[in-house]
């Protein structure tokens, strides 16, 4: 199976990398895109045909690799 | 005494923290290949700046693999001595040894200059010889040196003493103009809660030369030196130094 996980800084904690890019979207006239947050983005290949135990596996790995708990939070999709 | 430098693959300040502990100092120094086990009976462990690993996925997030942390982990948990420097002190936060994390510098510049750090903390084995609100100006160069810790943690941070250096004005006084990355509370260096292990995003071991451009980085060295032979003095058993370590800046996972 594969799982696709997304990993976004939390909501409390600043990006300044978003920023910079919204504040480079509004100076090309895009004022109407309100906020930016920039994330990562990660495709699993998964030696499992079982869906549960496809995002229990992705959800160990985000935990303990691709998200730092501290800063980030994730979302998985498994198909 | 014996200064072990954990080499990682990308890191490039290994060299410059050798040179002090070796020429600047006369102190011993052995260079500890990431993949290694062994500590080669070092008295105090530097984990120098540079990109271990390229900085892949986050800044210090593959070191906290290398086969040579398990030592590192034992050795702080034994109240050994460790100095994390710039990419350093972001492998401490990665692997759970100091409370917190990086995040990209609030300017999104990489910045290399020198700062000025007011020294918060002098009961910690790399400050010992420093006066409490001394300033001192030292060098930086990170891209990724902007510190954060969630209000909570932060509380417990600050309740426990654990911020060694921050972020000032030549007068030490705090203020947004000389806060370099935007590290929450203008924190430049913080310790673990048995105060053992240290994280510093400046690099005391570019400034120990008058030559190079300053000489504020050396009372780093000297507090180091210093504790480690009064605890020779003291005892037969020097090794380690400080009180044991407690497992609270492990990271929640």
């Amino acid at each position: 199976m594969r799982a696709r996980v997304f990993v976004t800084l939390k909501p409390s904690v600043f990006d300044p990398q978003g920023r910079t890019i919204v504040d480079a979207l509004h100076s090309l006239g895009y004022q109407n895109v309100a906020d930016v947050r920039q994330g990562k983005y990660f495709e699993l290949d998964l030696a499992t045909t079982e869906r549960a135990r496809a995002e229990q596996l992705a959800a160990e790995v985000a935990d303990k690799v691709l998200a730092n708990p501290v800063i980030e939070s994730y979302r998985i999709e498994v198909d | 005494m014996t200064f072990g430098i954990v080499v990682f693959p990308g890191s490039n300040c290994d060299e410059d923290a050798f040179h002090a502990a070796k020429d600047v100092f006369g102190q011993e120094a052995e260079y500890l290949w990431h993949k290694d086990a062994d500590l080669k009976g070092a008295d105090v462990l530097i984990l120098p700046g540079g990109f271990a690993h390229g900085d892949y996925l986050r800044t210090g997030a593959m070191a906290r693999f290398s086969p040579i942390m398990a030592p590192v982990k034992a050795f702080a948990e034994r109240g050994g001595p460790v100095l994390g420097i710039c990419n350093g002190f972001q492998i401490l936060l990665e692997s759970g040894l100091l409370p917190g994390a990086m995040l990209r510098n609030k300017g999104l510049k990489y910045r290399c200059e020198h700062v000025h750090l007011r020294v918060e903390q002098t009961d910690t084995p790399f400050t010992s010889a420093a006066t409490a609100g001394q300033v001192l100006t030292i060098p930086i160069g990170h891209g990724e040196g902007n510190y954060f810790a969630p209000p909570d943690m932060l509380k417990q941070i600050e309740a426990n003493r654990q911020v060694v250096l921050r972020y000032t004005d030549p007068a030490g006084r705090i203020d947004d103009a000389s806060n370099p990355n935007g590290s929450v509370n203008a924190i430049a260096a913080l310790c673990n809660d048995a105060r053992n292990v240290v994280g510093m995003m400046p690099h005391p071991e570019r400034a120990c030369e008058a030559l190079l451009g300053g000489v504020d980085g050396r009372v780093i060295f000297d507090s180091i030196i210093e504790t480690f032979r009064s605890a020779e003095s003291l005892t037969l058993q020097p090794a380690v130094v400080g009180r044991s370590a407690s497992l609270s800046g492990e990271r929640a996972r």
